[in-house]
């Protein structure tokens, strides 16, 4: 079977999917999926090639979607997925990430929950909303979201996790208890600018090489940390803002990362100058390069939301994002240079390249 | 207590039904109060209830439940035969997410 691409798009009209070819050059639409729900991420389980939507409906409620046909039918479950009947009313969920035998969700108000069962039913990791900082978290602007999951590559037992205007967290014992990791990471709206958390991650991703090196492009900054987020350093240095939303690591060198910067949260929060822009480091962050080919040179007033930027696995790596303004692009040259692969979307929530070999 | 004689009619609406495929617009399901009914709905129809109840429990915001036209709560009485509608808010279509 020839390979194949299929971008996995959530936006609040529906999911919808891009078929594309190996070349990465034709693309067709299918969608919009799962009813019309709004979505928040999609992502695909390992193994199975199970689809996996996070999705909260303004009527239903929040949910997990799930498809085995690759979008041609869908069933969905929210069993456990609550705090209980005492407990605040979930709203959404804004992430879904599976490993072999977990799938994780993130939901509003923040919180963690996970599934053995292939998302039939859920359970509340109640380790991190015991949290003792708990009681002090405040929403950012998108609300009191809990959005980044990152599962360690190969010890199951450590998960990191990222919740806006909070920050970062880890656990090393499968989530009975967790740590703040925000150490190093600047909280510039603060009176105290370092403080144990607070700070507003806005996207968190491992690198290539797994284990304790990970990125995260934050309110205040872009960083990189070499000690599972014990310490983390500021990396902002070469960006035109150090304001942004998405990121996304490379699957194979792990000094490779993409980010989009925008203009800043008070300014609008579109890409500098109006001029799209894809910024990429192939050292780490110790240097960055500019990536406009492609893309709209001005007069783009656009935003880029935090899940909604992907790579996929092929050689060279197919990079993609899109838009608040319903814009997908693609660049099948590891970011050099872009085309369009879909205009006229409702407003881009997430992107997410599947590989169908 | 349950009238085992005379369900109640209980009209549901098309973006809850289409969530479960052969699910249909219409059913008979039993229940004294508008709580049991959705309990028995939901056997019927496994997981309807999730999506028409939050914690609380209560109606989700953006659901109204009228029994025989008068709109209806959780406690709200369900005489037999009864006519159920289950009817998505007007308020509920709008999706703000800032960012």
């Amino acid at each position: 079977m020839s390979t194949r691409i299929a971008l996995l798009v959530g936006t609040p009209k529906g999911a919808f999917i891009l078929d594309g070819d190996a070349a990465r050059r034709d693309w067709s639409l299918r969608g919009p999926l799962c009813e019309g729900w709004p979505v928040h991420d999609i992502s695909l389980e390992p193994g199975s090639g199970a689809l996996l939507a996070a999705a909260g409906s303004p009527w239903y409620g929040p949910a997990v979607w799930r498809s085995e046909d690759l979008g041609q039918t869908w069933t969905h479950s929210s069993e456990g997925l609550t705090y209980g009947d005492d407990g605040p009313k979930i709203k959404t969920v804004w992430n879904v990430t599976a490993t072999d035998d977990t799938i994780y969700a993130g939901v509003e108000p923040a919180g963690l929950f996970r599934s053995r069962d292939r998302g039939a039913t859920w359970e509340h990791v109640a380790g991190l909303t015991n949290h003792p900082t708990r009681l002090e978290w405040q929403p950012g602007n998108g609300g009191l979201i809990l959005h980044s999951i990152v599962p360690h590559r190969t010890d199951r037992e450590r998960v990191w996790v990222g919740i806006s205007a909070v920050g970062a967290f880890e656990t090393r014992d499968g989530g009975a208890t967790w740590e703040t990791r925000n150490k190093g990471v600047r909280a510039g709206f603060a009176p105290d600018p370092y403080p144990e958390f607070g700070q507003c991650v806005h996207k968190m991703v491992m690198a290539a090489d797994g284990g304790e090196h990970l990125y995260q492009q934050n309110h205040c900054g872009v960083y990189r940390s070499g000690d599972g987020g014990r310490n983390w350093e500021e990396i902002t240095t070469g960006l035109p803002s150090e304001f942004g939303f998405p990121m996304a690591a490379h699957p194979q060198d792990p000094k490779t990362i993409w980010t989009i910067p925008l203009n800043g949260a008070d300014r609008g929060r579109f890409m500098p100058d109006a001029s799209a822009a894809v910024w990429r480091t192939n050292d780490g962050g110790d240097s960055w390069i500019r990536s406009g080919e492609g893309l709209p040179e001005q007069a783009a007033f656009v935003g880029v939301l935090r899940e909604a930027m992907a790579v996929d696995r092929l050689d060279p790596v197919g990079v993609y994002f899109g838009t608040s303004t319903g814009q997908v692009y693609g660049s099948a040259d590891e970011g050099r240079t872009w085309a369009m692969v879909a205009d006229n979307l409702p407003p881009v929530w997430s992107v997410e390249a599947a590989v169908l070999d | 207590m349950i009238d085992a004689a005379r369900p109640a009619d209980v009209h549901l609406p098309r973006s809850l039904i289409a969530l479960f495929p052969g699910a249909p617009r219409r059913i008979a399901a039993r229940g004294a109060t508008v709580a049991e009914l959705i309990e028995d709905l939901d056997s019927l129809i496994p997981g309807l209830r999730n999506r028409l109840l939050d914690a609380g429990p209560s109606i989700r915001a953006h659901i109204n439940v009228f029994v025989g036209g008068e709109r209806a709560a959780l406690e709200t009485p369900v005489p037999p035969g009864a006519v159920v509608h289950v009817i998505p808010a007007v308020s509920g279509g709008s999706v703000v997410r800032r960012g």
